[in-house]
């Protein structure tokens, strides 16, 4: 990788805690059975971090153990095993990846095994099939199970009806399982003290996703926010490591915006800032690399993603509130991306559009996820009609490399571009030669 | 007295009319009538009852609708009722229909609630969420306040107060609804030959666009004339058929697995119609009866919560024993998640109890029905072959 | 004179076009894609400028008053001619290439009575050349391959009979060099190949007796004009490594869309049902793409769908269309599925349904997979252009003209014969515009 090195010296921080940091958790995971720790596994939707760390549990997440076997190749061959196995080729690919890699000795990204479940903590969060997924997972390990029903918010907001149940769950429902299954009494005190951590990450955090609105932008809000999300989606929300790691992220930065440069990327800093774009929808994780670099050989740099948002929205003023412990994690709950209805998803997608300058819109369709792809046509639609800003329309998958083709993903990311630029230099100049 | 011909005959046609014509006409028969719309798998009829409304159960456009505007909002990979719903919509078959009940059944319903709000702004549309937490304290309070919520949505829509005496009566009558339901199935069940699942699946149609006074009349009626009448027994294997409860199949497809030697004995087609297992308390306050009656008391399917593993997929097995059925089809629509993602589960426990299935997928629009009646025929075969194993 | 070219590679042909400064269209060209995208383009090229030498023939033969009424006829034997030249050539460098691969174990011991069969076949193919560029000579296709091939198999039966040699041991040979022959870029010299063409027909032209040497001259003259490869720029699937540099490619889409504007200044939805993807384009008042949805995953309702169903009812594509007009009911096919579409087929024969009326459904189902695309681009806008192999069917257009009509209401509808060179013709306005002076 040709990389300027003094650019790359000062990024290399943050990046090098993240991966000491995920290295961590899995070795956490590896060893919790001969270290006696219990293992609790949930989803990125609601993932109740802060209130799992008082249970001294590892957190162990299926969606993330499913991209880091796509992003290692291996997801194919799973879900394949889970087809064979019969579950059907229409449904989520994170579900038979991690169906076929439980068949296949659930190896974790470090060779090792990762460890049953002691409990599943259903965090029943913006999407249906977690439902189905720990169901499944629960007749595999014939585990407790512990399901926390967040409401959808299907007026737009959060009720007080929705937040009061969520409480009751929590109170109700999952700390007495997480105390059975730990033997840790609940503290609710200690409790507010990850709250407490976590608002500071949180901070950072949206100062980085807000970094963006510069231009030029000095990150990509969708694939270098792929890595940006990490820890406050993850197991460390709540830990002073998370905070380390925002702190470190922030200054390096704001040292980009200083010296007004562009995204790091694969191979070295960006060359330009031709496309600013707003992108909707899950990456596609078997042809990340490559899908990234369609985006950054052509100067498209993306401002603002909604999947940057799918673990919590924090950048719409929600902090985690230590003085309201448990109502603030149920409002967390309710606020994440997909927990929300169609058409605050749409006035989102509107404010970025406008809050970042951008210069259209990108729906990346995922063939499995119907929580995230059912409605993106008209909301594609809605939002070029609001912003008079083109829209372009690609489809793909999360870890299922049959559905990705590169060459139609291609073809419409170049038709799309050239399109903003020959409809920029309709709006320079009056047409030519040709009227 | 009428025969089941003229019986089904008068539901065939309430089922190809696209247009609802009886709705409208219901409508227009009085000032200040209201509509309301629900998708399946589950709303409480009595709540719209009570509100002076008709519940107007809205379930894809089926194979005689195509779809052309409709795609203009959907992927190739989500399934068919979303978009034909849609269909129905923009192309004005809904125009009177004043307000939307999205249940929670998927992502796909969900996510169309709020497509709704978008393209009709001007119909009161809303998701309506069920709990998956069964504790009265816990999802009982939030049921009921959902229940509110929706009462109050009735009440603005309808401009009168919805009473606890006229929930009450709803109630009532809606438990009757239910029981000649049950009835309708348990004959069938008993003397499949003598009640055709295409016919019965009309007759359940019917309720979902009739008045539920009307309706309950005419399954009187059915019961009747349908015991009445002499059909030839044939020996066709006993099935029940899961994973319908939402996209409905052609009507040629429950034709042609009966036409291929099985009976149908169960199926979870219109769960709303059975979703009570028995009757829904009348006394007391009635809200907290509709939940009672939910969280205590009703059916199950993929969209439900199973808190137990050990009972996971029981209900499965208790339709088969309960109705003697020899085997269980799963018929799932294409791109179906709660349908497709239960069925491995639901296939474990079969196992488990030696109860033989089969599985295929199907769309709303399906149009060859070779391959169904082989499956199907190879299955009623293969049960008879089999069945002393 | 300055040119503009637009190159559009395709899976199945490729077609260039040749434009002037003022966007007017002076020549196009059209080759089957082959293996080797470079070559494909180059011959579509050469083929395109050939075929703008004759626009510059007839732009100077246009200054003979006396020649009214007969110019066409005197550059279609022109072009026979010319075309009889290249075929010359290209069949002495197939010639030269058997030769050269008759070589080697294979044919150890019989290389001399090889050779003078090959000597013999070729001998014969020269002299019944000029009858296959005869003015009433038919043939099904103008590849070089198709003629070629046809004749060799033909004589190389009779040489082998007479030879004692195996046919199939010949056909082997013709087959390794098919594709080196085919492959090989065109020598895009022209003008000795014009000339010795030109001499050739005013000798024996009908049309220009009497008029020989002004010809001569005034066709001698356009043949001087330079023709100046001012800018080029190539367009075509994804998937292919278009061989041109970065600057010099648009989007098919783009071109697509630019193109149908260029044909119908007022149009602004179009679409394009190839064999295999089916595409939906919104342009604006100046050719511009507004939005655009494909279909490039999947057959179903492109012109390979219809290719199937050809093969499956033992019809030729052609007869596809008239056969469905001939339908008395409707028939609902709902199988949208390629694969799937031969079963419900059989099954609706095995019911008595008539083949009139099934294909008739057939073809209604491919209108129907379109209209979804369409939708979801944006709609049908006025005026919608049709374009493709498909546009040229009778039925499908039909069934297109009713659903519109049905569901958008009343729309221009344009329909092209020509439609085939709308990407190549987006390309080459993209190429002038590219140009500013």
């Amino acid at each position: 990788m040709s990389a300027q090195p003094v650019a790359e010296a000062v990024k290399e921080l943050s990046m090098l805690k993240q991966k000491e940091m995920i290295a961590g958790n899995y070795e956490l995971l590896a060893t919790a059975k001969e270290k006696g720790r219990k293992v609790v596994s949930t989803f990125v939707p609601g993932n109740l971090n802060e209130l799992m760390m008082c249970f001294d549990v590892v957190n162990n997440l299926p969606e993330i153990n499913a991209i880091q076997n796509a992003m290692r190749k291996k997801s194919g061959a799973f879900i394949m095993e889970a087809e064979k196995r019969g579950h059907s080729e229409d449904v989520c690919t994170y579900v038979k990846a991690d169906l076929g890699s439980i068949a296949k000795g659930n190896l974790g990204p470090d060779g090792r095994p990762l460890p049953d479940p002691d409990l599943l903590l259903l965090s029943y969060t913006g999407c249906f099939t977690f439902m189905k997924w720990f169901e499944l997972l629960r007749e595999q390990y014939k585990c407790e199970t512990a399901m926390l029903h967040v409401p959808y918010e299907g007026d737009g907001h959060a009720s007080k009806n929705m937040r009061d149940y969520v409480v009751k769950q929590i109170k109700e429902e999952v700390i007495p399982k997480l105390e059975r299954v730990s033997g840790v009494k609940f503290d609710i005190d200690r409790l507010r003290e990850y709250l407490k951590e976590s608002s500071k990450t949180e901070q950072d955090f949206v100062w980085v996703l807000e970094s963006a609105k510069n231009k030029p932008s000095p990150i990509d809000a969708y694939f270098g926010g792929v890595y940006y999300i990490g820890p406050i989606f993850t197991a460390f929300r709540g830990t002073a490591d998370a905070t380390e790691y925002y702190r470190l992220l922030r200054a390096e930065i704001a040292e980009r915006v200083a010296k007004k440069q562009f995204p790091v990327t694969p191979d070295g800093e960006a060359h330009e800032e031709r496309y600013r774009l707003v992108v909707e929808g899950p990456p596609n994780w078997t042809s990340f690399r490559d899908f990234w670099k369609m985006f950054y050989e052509e100067g498209a740099v993306v401002v603002a993603s909604s999947y940057t948002k799918v673990g919590g929205i924090y950048d719409q003023g929600f902090r985690h509130d230590p003085d309201h412990p448990l109502e603030s994690l149920a409002e967390y709950c309710l606020g994440c991306y997909t927990n929300r209805n169609l058409p605050a998803r749409i006035g989102l997608l509107e404010k970025y559009m406008n809050d970042y300058e951008a210069d259209g819109l990108l729906v990346n369709s995922i063939k499995s996820c119907n929580s995230f792809s059912a409605g993106q046509l008209l909301m594609l639609r809605e939002i070029e009609r609001r912003t008079g800003k083109p829209a372009a329309f690609i489809e793909t998958d999360l870890v299922d490399p049959r559905y990705f083709s590169p060459a139609n993903v291609k073809n419409r990311l170049e038709s799309y571009f050239q399109m903003i630029e020959q409809k920029r230099q309709g709006a320079k100049a009056p047409a030519s030669a040709a009227e | 007295m009428t025969t089941t011909a003229e019986i089904i005959s008068r539901c065939q046609d309430l089922f190809d009319d696209l247009h609802f014509t009886y709705a409208r006409e219901w409508k227009a028969a009085a000032p200040g009538r209201k509509v309301v719309g629900f998708m399946p798998f589950y709303v409480p009829r009595e709540l719209i009852h009570a509100a002076g409304a008709l519940p107007l159960g809205v379930l894809g456009g089926g194979d005689q609708l195509e779809v052309i505007h409709g795609d203009a909002y959907y992927q190739s990979y989500i399934c068919r009722i979303p978009r034909s719903t849609v269909e129905l919509g923009v192309t004005g078959r809904l125009d009177f229909v004043d307000g939307m009940l999205f249940p929670s059944i998927c992502d796909v319903i969900r996510n169309l609630s709020g497509m709704w709000k978008v393209m009709f702004p001007k119909v009161k549309s809303r998701y309506f969420d069920v709990p998956q937490n069964y504790r009265d304290d816990v999802g009982g309070a939030f049921y009921v306040n959902e229940l509110k919520e929706l009462k109050e949505m009735l009440e603005e829509m309808t401009g009168r107060a919805v009473s606890d005496d006229a929930l009450r009566a709803s109630i009532a009558i809606y438990n009757e609804s239910r029981r000649l339901t049950r009835e309708v199935y348990a004959f069938r069940a008993k003397q499949p030959w003598k009640a055709p699942s295409a016919d019965v699946y009309l007759l359940m149609r019917a309720g979902q666009t009739l008045a539920v006074e009307e309706h309950n009349r005419l399954m009187k009626e059915y019961l009747a004339a349908a015991a009445a009448e002499d059909r030839p027994k044939r020996d066709n294997s006993r099935v029940v058929v899961t994973g319908v409860f939402c996209e409905q199949p052609p009507l040629n497809l429950i034709k042609s697995i009966e036409l291929a030697g099985c009976y149908i004995v169960d199926d979870d087609f219109m769960l709303v119609n059975r979703w009570e297992k028995s009757d829904v308390a009348v006394e007391g306050d009635p809200l907290k009866n509709l939940a009672d009656a939910y969280l205590h008391n009703s059916n199950n399917t993929s969209a439900k919560y199973e808190p137990s593993e050990a009972k996971k997929g029981l209900y499965l097995v208790e339709a088969v024993k309960s109705t003697n059925a020899e085997g269980v089809i799963f018929a799932c629509p294409s791109f179906c998640d709660p349908a497709l993602l239960e069925r491995p589960m639901l296939q474990h426990v079969l196992a488990a109890h030696n109860i033989p299935y089969i599985a295929f997928k199907y769309a709303e629009n399906s149009g060859q029905m070779q391959p169904i009646r082989e499956q199907a025929g190879t299955f009623a075969d293969s049960i008879k072959l089999w069945s002393n194993q | 004179m300055r040119c503009f070219i637009g190159v559009d590679l395709g899976s199945t042909t490729t077609k260039a076009i040749v434009m002037d400064e003022n966007l007017n269209v002076l020549g196009r060209g059209i080759t089957n894609s082959r293996s080797n995208y470079d070559t494909a383009c180059r011959v579509a090229r050469y083929e395109a400028l050939i075929n703008t030498r004759f626009t510059l023939f007839h732009q100077g033969l246009s200054k003979l008053p006396g020649l009214h009424g007969r110019i066409e006829d005197f550059l279609a034997d022109l072009e026979r001619s010319f075309r009889l030249e290249q075929f010359l050539e290209q069949l002495a460098d197939l010639e030269a290439t058997c030769q050269s691969n008759a070589k080697g174990d294979r044919f150890k011991g019989r290389e001399k009575a090889i050779r003078e069969a090959l000597e013999a076949i070729f001998v014969r193919l020269r002299e019944e050349a000029p009858a296959l560029f005869a003015p009433d000579a038919k043939r099904k296709s103008d590849f070089f391959r198709d003629i070629a091939g046809s004749r060799f198999m033909a004589i190389s039966q009779e040489v082998a009979t007479a030879s004692g040699l195996s046919y199939d041991l010949l056909l082997n040979v013709y087959d390794k060099a098919i594709i080196d022959v085919e492959n090989r870029p065109p020598a895009e010299e022209m003008r000795d190949k014009f000339l010795r063409a030109l001499a050739r027909v005013t000798a024996s032209s009908a049309a220009i007796k009497s008029m020989t040497d002004q010809v001569s001259v005034l066709v001698r003259d356009a043949l001087e004009i330079p023709l100046e490869d001012t800018y080029l720029v190539g367009t075509g699937y994804g998937r292919v490594t278009l061989p041109f540099s970065k600057e010099h490619i648009r989007s098919e889409i783009l071109c697509h869309g630019l193109g149908a504007h260029m044909m119908y200044p007022d149009t602004r939805t179009v679409l394009d049902i190839g064999g295999q993807d089916t595409k939906a384009i919104q342009v604006d008042a100046s050719g511009i793409v507004e939005n655009f949805q494909m279909n490039d995953r999947c057959a179903a309702g492109c012109g390979r769908y219809l290719g199937y169903i050809a093969d499956e009812m033992n019809m030729g594509l052609h007869e596809l269309g008239p056969m469905a007009m001939k339908a008395t009911r409707t028939v609902r096919i709902n199988s949208t599925c390629t694969v799937f579409a031969g079963a419900e087929l059989r099954d609706r024969l095995a019911l008595g349904e008539k083949r009139e009326d099934i294909l008739a459904g057939l073809h209604r189902a491919i209108i129907l997979r379109a209209m979804s695309i369409i939708s979801r681009s944006g709609g049908v806008r006025d005026q919608f252009t049709f374009t493709g192999g498909v546009a040229k069917n009778e039925a499908a257009v039909k069934e297109l003209r009713q659903l519109i009509k049905e569901n958008y209401g009343d729309r221009v509808i344009n329909i092209n014969s020509e439609s085939i060179y709308t990407g190549a013709l987006g390309a080459a306005a993209f190429a002038r515009r590219a140009v500013e002076n």
